[in-house]
């Protein structure tokens, strides 16, 4: 009994001193959830709200990433900011994990209940609370996903353009900091949210830029909009969230192109980008991208290396631009290039493009795909996109490349078949080789899928041990108790 | 060659995202404080308007709505997508909770006639009633040519050549004008309203009218009696055996003892 009372009083010396160096948090032990504690959340909640059936807790114990499902031992399904705060609360006395639940389209098992505990599925709090259309801006609930938005908002002339690919919850997109291929024109999350109601994990309720406030610059206090922002969960559970729209572009033309070599692809995208135009998307799928993209989405564009692009804007800066990209692309060996302008065309393109983690399962059929993503500045692409293709080709299997090459993203979709180690292992030494080459030159292990479960390794390479304690000494200041998506982020 | 002059109608409906809930007494769904908006089909409509508009063969487009005063949103839209003009033909709440395709075919065929159109496009049934009436009982009242579930429109000399979405496929007709079309969801995915069209369609020129206008009695012919939800899903179980499933059937009266 006194050697555990030394025992904590040495962590109490360690943290609050902050002279540990290790690269992962105090060991934490939760409580385990028993029949009293989903009684007890019954009591506070009430009978229907509260969910221990297996499949349900199954439909929670991932999302769409290749990690290893972890249910959590209870589902509960809020419908307002107070119900979210007492779960919280309760959790956190009882030090119960909690686990926040968008839409569940995530790349990196963030909604992997690792610990089991509490999934809040915030699907019930799915109100546009506000439309402000003179200002450019939108207050929206975690249940209301981005196509949900757009659709909401078609009358006014504005759209929220931050596209990852799935129609995912707007809140989680806050939560994950999402891009995607827009983000080259319209920036990403970190760029276009303006404030944040956030449930922090002792129960309190904030807004982080102050309530109802939705200036489009301020210069108040820290930066708590962008603390939160990006933090996969684990330092509070965001229920409304105030973000920037965009003018709907008055014309969209989308333009595709080959090329036999990769340099000539990539090389064409630094100059557009270095020119300045301003590309509204610009993807690279290779060649074994294409294979898979013409056989799951019908299309039968020639099997090589290729940019898709669109842009946007007032009739004539369109043509404008796109004659413009048009002379870089034949410039650099470009062959076939296409425009389309009709709506119908630019959405078959698109969706056959957002498609492709499907498209490459269906090369293996049974397969779940391991997604790399790195970011590189665009001046660095061509090295790490040539060499990557050349360790794929070296292993021998298949990895399609798709990127958002305007931006130096880039992914690589490998199809493995579950329970096949030797593909996951080969696919891991890739994935390895890549992102510290990503790091070696200047760039970060995740360029927009996050942390989560899958690149906790690298955080310590990419900012250093001071950066890493430095963030970790702000979760304990927030979640003294670590109850807020264990696992993530940190060891 | 003057171009083809169109009428489209435009119905404000209930926007199709949103969760209906049926009133406590039952006599219709909440529409207070509920966003509406264009009917899809009407919206696919104005976007084939305005397409035939854009390759010259159409050479004006009149958009028409018949309902209480928030109509003229949807008819600002419709000219934010690139109509020339709008009618608002107003019809005060009350009757309008009992306006059926009947009235409005009346309203829109006079509506035809006044502005000297050769085509009356609308979707093909609106969201909210599912009736999938008034386009051919325009066409009716005119003794016109109708072509409805219109997927592909292409035109011919005098003539309209279009593919139709049927039961057992699809068909290929020609209509002469002057006609009748209903759009079907796959003719065309419409454009969204860009903010400086949406300020150019504050300027265009909306007129208002009433059906007394247009010589149209508007009294109901019909008496909704209620609305209810369907009735709510029951739980399932699971059953241990094909005998426990046998037994169950059995005191169901699904299978003879």
């Amino acid at each position: 009994m006194f050697s555990r009372v030394l025992l904590r009083s040495l962590e109490k010396i360690f943290k609050t001193t902050g002279c540990t160096k290790r690269n992962y948090s105090p060991k934490i032990s939760f409580n385990k959830v028993t029949d009293s504690t989903v009684k007890s959340l019954r009591d506070l909640l009430g009978e229907k709200k509260v969910f221990t059936e297996e499949a349900v807790r199954e439909q929670h114990s991932h999302d769409e990433s290749y990690h290893t499902s972890a249910m959590p031992d209870v589902v509960v399904f809020p419908d307002s900011v107070e119900y979210v705060s007492k779960v919280v609360a309760f959790c956190n006395t009882n030090r119960i994990p909690v686990v926040p639940y968008g839409t569940g389209t995530g790349l990196e098992g963030g909604v992997n209940a690792v610990q089991g505990g509490v999934s809040i599925n915030m699907k019930n709090m799915d109100k546009v609370v506000e439309v402000n259309g003179l200002d450019f801006d939108v207050t929206v609930q975690p249940g209301i996903t981005r196509e949900a938005l757009n659709s909401y908002c078609r009358d006014t002339g504005m759209w929220f353009p931050i596209d990852p690919g799935a129609d995912c919850s707007v809140c989680g997109m806050c939560a994950t900091s999402a891009s995607g291929t827009n983000a080259v024109k319209y920036g990403t999350m970190r760029e276009n949210v303006l404030n944040l109601e956030v449930v922090l994990p002792d129960g309190r309720i904030i807004h982080t830029s102050g309530k109802g406030r939705r200036a489009k610059k301020t210069s108040a206090g820290f930066n708590m909009t962008n603390l939160f922002v990006g933090s996969e969960g684990t330092l509070g559970i965001i229920t409304q969230a105030t973000v920037k729209m965009h003018g709907i572009p008055e014309k969209t033309v989308v333009a595709y192109c080959h090329f036999k070599k990769i340099e000539d692809a990539v090389d064409t995208v630094i100059q557009i980008v270095s020119s300045g135009i301003p590309v509204a998307k610009c993807e690279f799928l290779d060649d074994s991208a294409i294979k898979a993209f013409n056989a799951y989405s019908d299309y039968h564009m020639p099997v090589a290396h290729s940019l898709f692009m669109e842009v946007h804007g007032p009739e004539a800066s369109v043509h404008h631009l796109f004659n413009e990209i048009t002379t870089l692309c034949i410039s650099n060996n470009g062959y076939g290039f296409t425009g389309a302008e009709q709506a119908e065309d630019r959405a078959r393109l698109w969706k056959a493009r957002h498609e492709m983690l499907y498209a490459v399962n269906a090369l293996v059929p049974g397969s779940k795909s391991f997604v790399t993503d790195v970011c590189v500045p665009v001046t660095k692409l061509t090295e790490i996109i040539v060499k990557t293709k050349q360790w794929i080709d070296k292993a021998n299997i298949i990895g399609p490349i798709v990127g958002h090459v305007g931006d130096g993203n880039f992914h690589v979709f490998f199809p493995i078949k579950p329970g096949d180690t030797t593909a996951l292992n080969t696919v891991l030494d890739i994935s390895k080789q890549m992102v510290l080459l990503s790091l070696a030159l200047n760039g970060t292990c995740t360029g927009e899928h996050g942390i989560g479960l899958g690149k906790r390794k690298y955080l310590l390479q990419e900012v250093g041990e001071d950066g890493v304690s430095a963030m970790q000494q702000v979760k304990q200041a927030l979640d003294p108790n670590g109850i807020m998506n264990p696992g993530k982020i940190f060891y | 060659m003057s171009g083809i002059r169109v009428l489209v109608g435009c119905k404000r409906v209930i926007d199709y995202a949103v969760k209906i809930r049926v009133k406590p007494d039952k006599s219709g769904v909440v529409t207070d404080g509920v966003k509406h908006s264009m009917n899809p089909f009407d919206e696919i409509a104005v976007e084939e308007a305005v397409r035939l508009k854009e390759k010259k063969i159409v050479s004006e487009i009149v958009a028409v709505s018949c309902g209480p005063t928030q109509c003229q949103e949807v008819l600002r839209t419709a000219m934010a997508m690139g109509a020339d003009r709008a009618i608002h033909v107003e019809v005060d709440p009350a009757t309008y909770d009992h306006l059926q395709p009947l009235h409005v075919a009346k309203i829109l065929s006079k509506v035809a006639q006044e502005e000297k159109v050769d085509l009356v496009l609308t979707g093909k049934q609106a969201i909210d009633d599912d009736a999938n009436q008034t386009g051919q009982m325009i066409a009716a009242l005119l003794d016109w040519p109708q072509a409805t579930f219109a997927s592909k429109v292409e035109k011919t000399n005098g003539e309209l050549k279009v593919l139709r979405e049927i039961d057992g496929g699809l068909e290929t007709i020609k209509v002469r004008l002057p006609a009748v079309l209903t759009t079907d969801l796959r003719l065309n995915q419409p454009r969204y309203a860009t903010l400086p069209n949406i300020m150019k369609a504050k300027k265009k020129p909306l007129v208002k009218k009433t059906p007394a206008d247009y010589g149209v009695d508007v009294t109901p012919r019909q008496k909704v009696l209620k609305v209810e939800d369907p009735p709510v899903r029951q739980a399932g179980a699971k059953l241990a055996s094909v005998e426990e499933l046998v037994a169950k059937l059995r005191d169901a009266g699904l299978i003879p003892t």
